[in-house]
Parts: structure tokens; sequence; C-alpha cells
């Protein structure tokens, strides 16, 4: 069999990406019966328990800019974001009528109050706030979590009428870990040769791992890095940003486009953190759920959606980004109305400052459609640190 | 008919129950103990109202400051406008919480309290993280500026609708093996677990009274006004004063002001007087606006509607429920206290508890105030107006203002909305009583 090229990849991706309806989700589960398909909102949930219990993780990210919402808007006043009403929209339109559960992470009040409304509107279908501390001793927010989690494993065990073996579960771990190596294989790639893995190819590739099973999405990852490694694309004089704030409500493919036209490369970001939430690999010995637990705590992304306990460790996490990456530049992209992103932007902004990186801010909504005024914007901010490089 | 426009300046003279004036005399002692703790060796600590632990924080002999309530008393004071904009200046997101920013605002010119003097700089920052996202935020913002330590108590959230052990001993542990240890270590105050339980005791003995006097609402003529007047009544247990025998001397008082009311068949005192005949009984979920909250309040007592029970008058604690400060268990209570505060519910019991308000209180419906900056009370608030509505058979309406930003009220909107919400109430009236 030949290697597929970028371009299929992408095809097939954009595909997936487009299809609100998720057919690959549901041939899944049509395949075989008993099968069972558990969704799930940004910002982290362990998929591996989902994905050790026999049923496939399917990552809910809103309507995108494709999908009209008419029903959602009827729930959710003008000053609330998009993603809550979308996937109601989702919802009530039946797009999601074979999802089985849904998880409702602790990132926000917004997602927070979501799954209670998402038990009332449905309430037929497992659901749950799946919390997750805000403390990282172990003793604490370590033993809280360990105990969440069992719980939710409990839940899985009842719904799909099987029992969850540690075996099975050390076996999710270690297809994630893969997973996790890959695509951080890829982020590192493309910070070295953004050219070669233009931004918005490379969030086709991860988004399709939020509706394919981890197995069949490692197999596109690593086509898709063979491919981008071996096609030679254009260098153009871009500038290297890191784009921060994306990490809930998507924004409009578009927009990445628009921000690689108007000169930047974008060579790191916050999209889509499930897929990279855990740092490292996470043992695949011993206590699978205490080795989970450990991961979070000790081994994890930092957003706007943490509680970041020690002063000086605040915002870090982007200098590092830049230095690791090799970046000019930070751009906050955040969600309109998206208090975690809004709220965090003065302090990130100030810790940017004392390193002497520069920044710029706008915001967008998933159905943002005029790119115009953005891309006078990442331009005007890519020509003026190639201006201030030469100077 | 007076001048708007007048009325919604400062009048010279306000009605004022002898309760309000006490109340009122309570909390500006507080302030005055706040602005003069560095005087007085006193140590600070900034902590918020749901999930406040004044009676822990006593413990440590520290005076208690919470920055709602000094964006509440600025927005009362039509100070909070001008605040929110300075934070916006300096980069702050008119999309977010406006408390935040007035707080922000407020330090950037000069911290000043509302008794005109300096509010201290806090020596803690208890982040008893319940019920709110933003609260999270808005201690890492006031950490970035004060540098001082920061002690972060996270409270689950009630997503099931009960508090599984799990929850209360992840509490618990964070008290014990946290909390505490950080408190003693930044007062220098050795914890006295008998010192919390007594004060645990006296917080039992004023949430008694104050649930009389809240369910005082259920009756027909209500003696107050859970809402407007209520906010009064609870600033106390709220606030500063929980566990302390002032707060028990208050409510007291109070409860014998509504007993007398009640024996007279009086209704609310308003700020212009006694309130006439009780035409409409409401329940209100949200926050009010507080940056024209008198003339908010006149458009309900103009129109003879009472509040008879309310849901923001429990975000500092659903004492109507059963919930009582338990000296006998005095850590596991903290933690069932921050967890069964009112945002710290989900949508499913926020929505029981409207709906047994209208029942029980024997509410005409339901009115919603929805704030634009506040996702933890607004979002859902849509589907909880039609699922009440749906429950009870009862008419809702939704308004949307904000707490302590003036561009976001618009009185001629509110006022609209109200009429034609009172208006709804009568046709329902007269359909139901045609049918009967
Ligand atoms: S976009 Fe922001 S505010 Fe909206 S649901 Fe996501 S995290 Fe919450
Ligand atoms: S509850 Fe609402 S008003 Fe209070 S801090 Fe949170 S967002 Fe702001």
């Amino acid at each position: 069999m030949s290697k597929p090229t970028t371009q299929e990849i992408i095809a097939r991706c954009q595909v997936l990406f487009e299809d609100l309806n998720f057919t690959a989700a549901r041939e899944w589960k049509e395949a075989k019966d008993g099968r069972k398909v558990i969704g799930y909102m940004p910002v982290y949930v362990p998929r591996e328990i989902i994905h050790a219990a026999g049923m496939l993780p399917l990552g809910i990210l809103g309507g995108g800019d494709q999908m009209e919402v008419i029903h959602g808007d009827a729930y959710y006043q003008s000053y609330i974001c998009r993603i809550p009403r979308s996937t109601i929209e989702l919802g009530v339109t039946g797009k999601l009528d074979f999802v089985d559960g849904m998880l409702f992470p602790s990132i926000c009040d917004v997602i927070r109050n979501l799954s209670g409304m998402w038990k009332m509107m449905f309430p037929d279908v497992y659901s749950k706030y799946f919390d997750v501390p805000q403390t990282y001793e172990d003793e604490i927010g370590g033993t809280f979590y360990t105990n969440e989690m069992a719980e939710f494993r409990k839940d899985l065990e009842e719904l799909g009428g099987n029992k969850i073996t540690d075996d099975a579960l050390n076996n999710s771990i270690d297809l994630y870990n893969k997973n996790r190596q890959l695509i951080r294989e890829l982020y590192d790639f493309r910070a070295q040769k953004p050219w070669q893995a233009p931004a918005w190819e490379v969030y086709l590739v991860i988004r399709a791992g939020l509706v394919l099973p981890v197995e069949e999405h490692s197999v596109l990852l690593e086509q898709y890095l063979a491919a981008a490694q071996a096609e030679e694309r254009p260098v153009r004089d871009n500038t290297r940003v890191v784009v921060t704030g994306l990490f809930c409500e998507q924004p409009p493919l578009n927009l990445l486009k628009s921000l690689e036209l108007a000169g930047c490369y974008v060579v790191d970001d916050d999209l889509m953190l499930v897929t990279r939430w855990l740092i490292g690999d996470v043992p695949t010995e011993g206590d699978p759920l205490h080795n989970l637990s450990q991961a979070f705590l000790h081994h994890s992304e930092s957003t706007a959606a943490k509680y970041e306990p020690n002063l000086e460790e605040k915002g870090q996490f982007l200098v590092r980004a830049v230095k690791r990456t090799g970046a000019e530049g930070v751009i906050f992209a955040s969600t309109s109305f998206c208090d975690p992103a809004l709220l965090d932007r003065p302090m990130l902004q100030n810790v940017l400052n004392e390193a002497n990186i520069p920044h710029i801010a706008f915001k967008y909504a998933e159905n943002s459609g005029q790119m115009q005024p953005i891309r006078e914007q990442a331009g005007t901010f890519a020509d003026s640190i190639k201006l201030w490089s030469a100077a | 008919m007076k001048n708007p426009a007048a009325t919604a300046k400062q009048p010279v003279e306000v009605e004022k129950d002898a309760s309000m004036i006490k109340q009122k005399e309570m909390m500006a002692a507080h302030f005055d103990r706040l602005t003069n703790a560095k005087e007085n060796g006193d140590k600070v600590a900034s902590t918020f109202v749901p999930g406040n632990l004044n009676e822990l924080i006593m413990c440590f002999d520290m005076v208690n400051n919470l920055p709602e309530v000094n964006a509440i008393q600025a927005g009362l004071r039509r100070k909070s406008g001008a605040y929110v904009m300075e934070a916006e200046k300096s980069g702050h997101s008119e999309d977010v919480c406006t408390y935040v920013k007035s707080d922000i605002g407020m330090m950037a010119k000069g911290n000043i309290g509302p008794n005109g003097k300096e509010l201290p700089s806090p020596d803690v920052l208890l982040l008893s993280y319940t019920g709110c996202f933003t609260f999270l935020k808005w201690f890492e913002l006031l950490r970035e500026q004060y540098k001082c330590e920061t002690i972060f108590l996270q409270t689950p959230y009630m997503a099931d609708g009960k508090v599984t052990p799990n929850m209360i001993q992840y509490m618990v542990k964070q008290l014990k093996e946290d909390v505490i240890p950080r408190l003693e270590k930044v007062s220098g105050v050795k914890f006295d677990i008998d010192r919390l339980r007594e004060y645990l005791r006296k917080s039992a003995k004023a949430e008694d009274d104050l649930v009389y006097i809240l369910q005082s609402g259920k009756k027909v003529r209500s003696p107050i006004d859970a809402y407007f007047g209520g906010i009064y009544y609870i600033g106390p247990i709220f606030g500063a004063f929980r566990g302390t025998d002032h707060a028990i001397e208050y409510y007291k008082f109070l409860r014998q002001e509504v007993d007398q009311r009640i024996a007279a068949g009086l209704g609310p005192v308003t700020p212009d007087g006694p309130m006439g005949e009780e035409k409409y009984r409401l329940v209100v979920e949200g926050p009010p606006n507080y940056t024209n909250f008198r003339q908010f309040w006149k458009m309900f007592y103009d129109e003879g509607a009472t509040v008879v029970a309310s849901s923001y008058t429990k975000v500092g604690g659903t004492y109507d429920y059963g919930f009582r400060h338990d000296a006998d268990r005095p850590i596991e209570t903290l933690a069932e206290y921050c967890l069964g505060v009112y945002t710290n519910r989900s949508l499913p019991m926020r929505i029981d508890m409207l709906v047994d308000y209208i029942n029980e209180y024997q509410a005409d419906g339901l009115l919603i105030n929805s704030i634009k900056s506040c996702n933890s009370f607004s979002a859902g608030q849509l589907l909880m107006m039609r699922e009440v509505e749906k429950r009870t058979g009862k008419p809702a309406a939704f308004i949307e203002t904000d707490l302590v930003d003036p561009r976001y009220f618009s009185a001629a909107n509110v006022k609209n909305r109200l009429e034609s919400y009172f208006q709804m109430v009568e046709q329902k009236r007269s359909s139901t009583g045609a049918a009967a």
C-alpha cells in the first residue's frame, strides 16, 4: 500500500471535522453489538478509563462555524460564550443521539451548569460533571481524584456491564502514552519546521483524534508525520508565535489559516489540551488510577482553567513555551465571554512583559466569520516583530 | 407622581426600620475595625462570601475582609462604575465579572472603603473556592498585587445533588492539613478547636433566627421583602459576624421586629415608608443590581410587589434547608457549609428550590434577574425559567442587569419588563379564577 500524502490525510481529517453527525463514531458503535460511546467536553478527562471499558471517548467541541444554532440560542443569554449553545443544538437536533454518556469537565461555571442542564434535557443519558482537584498534594488532591476516577470507573462498569480490570487500564494507558508521544513529536516537528506542518493541518490531524479510536489515530499521526517530513514546502519569512486561549471553544479553521496568511507561524498552542494534558508517559505498571492521578497532579499542562498555587510559577508555562519553540511573540486569542481565559489574560500578559516577550490579544467566537480584523492585527504584529529584530 | 430623575438621586430622608439602622451600625463598625486593623495590630484575611469560614478566621484573631461586600458598597455608593472602567483601562476584559473589576479598580484608586479610609492590604488571601470559578482567578489577581500568602480551599461541586464521603474527606483533609496549619503560621495563633466550637454554637443560634425571619415570607401579607430587604438581613451573617454575640443579638432583634409587624398585619418597610397593599408575591432568582438599588426596589414596591423568597439570600448558606453549623463536628460542618451554598448546588437543585419557594410561599411567580457578568448564576437561567413555569404553572419573567456596572442597568427596560410581567400575573389570576 502506498503511503498517503499530506493532502490525502488532511482531506480525510477535514471530512471527519466537518461531519457533525459523527458518522465515524456511529459506524464504530454499530460495528459490534454492545459498543458504547462517551462524549466529553474540554478541557480534560482521563480517556484511558473509557477506552479500558471498551467504549469510545468522543470529543464534543461545539458546532463550529458551519452549524446554524437555532434551539441553543433559546437557552443562553447573549453574554455567554457559544460552545454551550451549539452543544445543546447538537443534542436537541439528534446529532448526539447515539452517545451513551456525556462528561462535563470542571473547566468553568458555564460547562459546570451545562452538566445540570444535560441531566434535565437528556435524562436517559448517563451524564457526569467530572470534578478534578485544584490542589496538588498527593494525600489531599491526589486521594480525592483517585476516588473520583474510581467512581467513574464503577459508573462505566455498570453502564457497560463489564468489569474494567487494571490490566485493561494499563493497556489503555500504554496506547494513550503512544498517542501523546506522537502528538508531542508532531508539535516538535512543527516548532522546528512550521512551514512543513501548517497550524490548520496540525489542528485537523489532532482533531481527528477526538472522534477516532486511539489506535487508529496513532496510525494517522504516524502517516501525517512521515508525509509532512517528506514533502518540501516553501519557507516564508513568517514570525513564529505561540497562540494561547484556545483551550475550550474552538476557533474557526479560518482563524488559524488567517494567522498564517498574515505572516505568523504558529509554533505552539493550547488547542485540544486533552490530547497533551499529561506530560510524559504515565507508568503502565501498578495501580493505574494512582498513576493517572500522579500524572495529573505532577506532570500536567498549565492552563487558565487550573489554579496555580505558586505565584512565581504563574504564567511561566507560556514563557517556557516561547523559549522551547523559539517563538518571537504570543497571541492571546480568547473566546468572547470566556471567564477563565479573559480573567487569566492580564496576569499572563504581565509575565510576558517582564520577560520582554511581545504579545497581542483579540477575541473570537466559534462562528466568527470576519477574519479581516484578525488578519490585520496579526499582520501588523508579525511585521513589527520583524522590524524590531532587524533593528 | 414624583419626578423619577429626582428619586434616582439620593433623596434626603430615607425611611428605615430599627433593624436596618442597627445593621448599618454593625457594618460601619466592621469597616472601622478593618481600616484600623494595622493600627490595632489585627491581621486581615480576605475571603469570599459563599464558603466564608468566619468562625475559623476568628479562631486566629483575624478580621475578615470580603471583596464582594466592598464591591457592593462601591455599587451602592455609585463608585463602582468608575472602578470598573479603571480596571478595563488597565487591560481587564469588558466581558468578565464586574465584582472583580470593581475591586481591582478600587485598589488602583487607593482602596478607599465606605468609611472614607483606606482598606488594609490583606495578610492572607483565604481562597475558598466555592460555587464560582471566578474566585480562583480573582485571588490569583489579588495575589499578584499583594504578594501575600494565599491559602486555597476547594469545595467540590454538588453536581449530582448529593454530598459524597469523598467530597467531605477531601475538604476535611484540606482544612486539617493545609488551611489550619497555614492560618496558624500567618497569624501566629495556635488553633483551638474548642474556640471554634464555641463560635459554631453561636452561629447556629443566629442561623435559627435568620431562618425564622426569611420564612416569615410565607405569611400572606409578608412582613419582609426577602430580596431587597433580605439583603440587609443577610449582611451580618454572610459577612464578618457569623459566630459572634452581635449576630445573635441582631437576629433576635430582627425577629422581634418581624413578629411585631406580623402581629400588626404590616408588610415590609421600604425606603419610602411602610409598604402599601401586597398585590404580588414574587420569588426572585439571581443577585440584584446595586448601582441603582433603590430605584430598582421602588419599581417593585410602587406596584405592590413583595419578594417573598429569593435564591440570592442563600449564597452564604442554605439554612432554610436545614443546615446549621454543628459544634459537635466542627471541621466537617465547615465542609458541609461550603458544599451547600446556593451557587454550589446543581442546576436541578436550584430549580427544585425555586419551585419549592413558589409553592410554599404561595408566590404568584418567578422573576429572574440575570446578571450580565456572572456566569455562575446566569448560565442556565433560561432553562430554569422554563422548568419552573412548567412545574408550577406560574408565570416567570426575565430581566437583565448587572451587579455593579451601571452601564448595564437600563431603568426603562427593566420597568417595561416588570410592568408586562405584572400584567401576566393578573391575566393568570383571572384565567385560573375563571376556571375555578
Ligand atoms: S469558552 Fe470559556 S466560558 Fe465558555 S464554556 Fe469554555 S471555558 Fe467556559
Ligand atoms: S458569583 Fe458571579 S458575581 Fe460573584 S464572583 Fe462569581 S461571577 Fe462574580
